[in-house]
């Protein structure tokens, strides 16, 4: 049970004078419980890759599959693809269009056709998952604080029970708070058994928190691997529009000078670590 | 999934022609001039001119003609409807009779005329946009109707109006169509059901476009306004338009073609 993803390639606008190659030869792999970001600087093709995942778009080659069912236009699995893939667009509170949140919450249940007497109750429970309560049913989505209507939005896709969640920069435009709230929900999904992928270019979050790291360069796949791999290709290589976190890029300086020293985006590690050198170095 | 990522049919097309570098007041005049020559054609001759004409005229101007020509696909729908009407409902010599319709000899010729006339004069007007900026033409007509002001006509602002309106097309396409793709995601169908239930499919895309239409418009006006916009009043311009000599030369010379043309059809032809 996984979201895979061989060799994709996506070209926008073939054979007219805007065309653009947005995606060349990109392979993923996700399964449920597991978390994949996805970085890479504006324009390297990561919101058009996210739109592939549940067949809003299509490949011009290549393949991407869903729990073994093939994502291609016209599937005849195409409404139980986008059900599994929930998918959360970079400023999801735009979409919302409802007269209050309990319609707005219950959109993607009904269209999946759940059963009327279910929806209440995965509406309350979706929204106890973004952290606000019951009396937000009956206000107006579009009268509630920037924060609280991208919460809406996420919990009105969250109400869809999606197997997989897709998001692209869930944090943008969001205080650091707000954030962490944001962060703390998808590692509990997570645990819970939900596929998580993040498209982000915050490498912070990327590292501390994915199981993997696929790294895109301008539509192509410039690493994918564990965290410490990434970490390592980005030491190693400079991508541009990638910075690395304070402590990342402080723990590669002090490794250019002391091999020993680890790469590490941890700040406790590399704090241990400079505390056991000092007291090391005092001795005689 | 293709939505709306079509290139819109008429849309400026840059290149560097004698058409293309005219003043666009020259050719917001000439357009009503060519159009009244087309209306007075009559004669099959006299359409094989004009349409040797709009050849010579894609020719000087640079363009493709297949992309002159893409230009009136929106009006063909209109151009078959006006040409069926005309076949089914023009009395005259009977050729083709099928039940209670008659053909006469009469309609079909009037419908040929009508759907020639039609399309001539949809791709002739097509040029006007095809060979000048947005910004030109609004510009040029702000000058046209310049002298109206004096009666209160508010030129200036109209011609703001018609860049913005221009201006914000390809974006409120760009974001009808990401409204769309994020309620496709939450399971919205827009092709299946009774036209009803696909016309109630929209309202999940309209409330949310509205809502960014309002906005888009507040903070374009805030912008301006910080910019200390004020209306038409003692503004200059950076590109400052320059009626010149050839300006002049063309538009005589389309006069001179409708008249000759027309002349020509009333004195040499039956």
């Amino acid at each position: 049970m996984s979201i895979a993803v061989e060799a994709l390639c996506h070209t926008y606008h073939p054979g007219t004078p805007l065309e653009t190659r947005a995606l060349d030869d990109v392979s993923l792999q996700c399964g449920r419980g597991e978390w994949l970001s996805i970085v890479g600087h504006t324009g390297s093709g990561k919101s058009t890759l996210a739109q592939h995942l549940n067949g809003i778009l299509f490949p011009d080659s290549g393949t991407v599959s869903v729990d073994g069912m093939q994502v291609v236009e016209k599937s005849p699995n195409m409404r139980d693809i986008r059900r599994a893939v929930g998918l959360v667009f970079q400023y999801p509170e735009q979409q919302l269009f409802a007269e209050d949140v309990m319609e707005e919450l219950s959109f993607a249940p009904t269209n999946w056709g759940v059963q009327s007497d279910r929806i209440a109750p995965l509406a309350s429970a979706a929204l106890s998952m973004v952290g606000l309560d019951d009396s937000y049913l009956a206000r107006s989505p579009l009268n509630l604080s920037g924060g609280e209507k991208r919460k809406i939005a996420i919990a009105s896709v969250l109400a869809g029970e999606p197997s997989y969640l897709v998001l692209d920069e869930p944090t943008a435009g969001l205080d650091s708070w707000s954030r962490r709230e944001l962060t703390d929900l998808l590692a509990r999904l997570k645990k819970e058994g939900t596929g998580i992928i993040l498209v982000t270019h915050d490498l912070d979050i990327a590292l501390n928190l994915s199981d993997s790291i696929l790294m895109l360069d301008r539509g192509r796949s410039a690493a994918f691997g564990a965290p410490s791999e990434i970490m390592r290709y980005l030491v190693a290589n400079s991508v541009p529009g990638l910075r690395l976190p304070d402590i990342a890029a402080l723990s590669a300086a002090i490794g250019r000078s002391d091999p020993a020293a680890p790469l590490t985006w941890d700040r406790a590690e590399l704090k241990r670590w400079i505390k056991a050198r000092e007291t090391g170095g005092r001795r005689p | 999934m293709k939505f709306l990522n079509n290139l819109t049919f008429g849309q400026y097309v840059p290149a560097d022609s004698p058409v293309h570098s005219l003043d666009p007041r020259c050719k917001i005049l000439a357009v009503p001039v060519v159009l009244t020559g087309i209306f007075m054609a009559g004669h099959v001759a006299a359409f094989a001119a004009w349409a040797g004409l709009l050849a010579a005229l894609a020719w000087y101007s640079r363009l493709p003609f297949r992309l002159v020509l893409n230009s009136a696909k929106p009006v063909l729908i209109l151009v078959a409807f006006t040409a069926l009407i005309h076949i089914f409902f023009t009395d005259g010599t009977p050729i083709l009779k099928l039940g209670f319709v008659t053909i006469t000899r009469e309609g079909v010729a009037a419908a040929a005329q009508m759907g020639l006339r039609l399309l001539l004069l949809v791709l002739f007007a097509s040029f006007l946009t095809l060979t000048t900026k947005p910004m030109e033409l609004s510009d040029g007509l702000e000058r046209l109707f310049s002298p109206l002001v004096r009666f209160g006509f508010p030129a200036h602002e109209l011609a703001m109006m018609m860049t913005i309106a221009l201006r914000f097309i390809p974006t409120l396409l760009t974001e009808t169509d990401r409204i769309m793709k994020a309620q496709l995601a939450r399971g919205a169908s827009f092709d299946r059901g009774s036209l009803w239930k696909r016309l109630k499919a929209f309202i999940p895309v309209l409330i949310p476009l509205f809502v960014i239409v309002f906005q888009r418009a507040e903070e374009l006006a805030t912008a301006m306004e910080a910019r200390c916009y004020r209306g038409g009043e003692g503004r200059t311009r950076m590109r400052p338009l320059r009626w010149s000599g050839r300006d002049t030369a063309a538009l005589a010379a389309t006069v001179a073609v409708v008249v000759a043309l027309a002349a020509g059809e009333r004195s040499l032809l039956p």
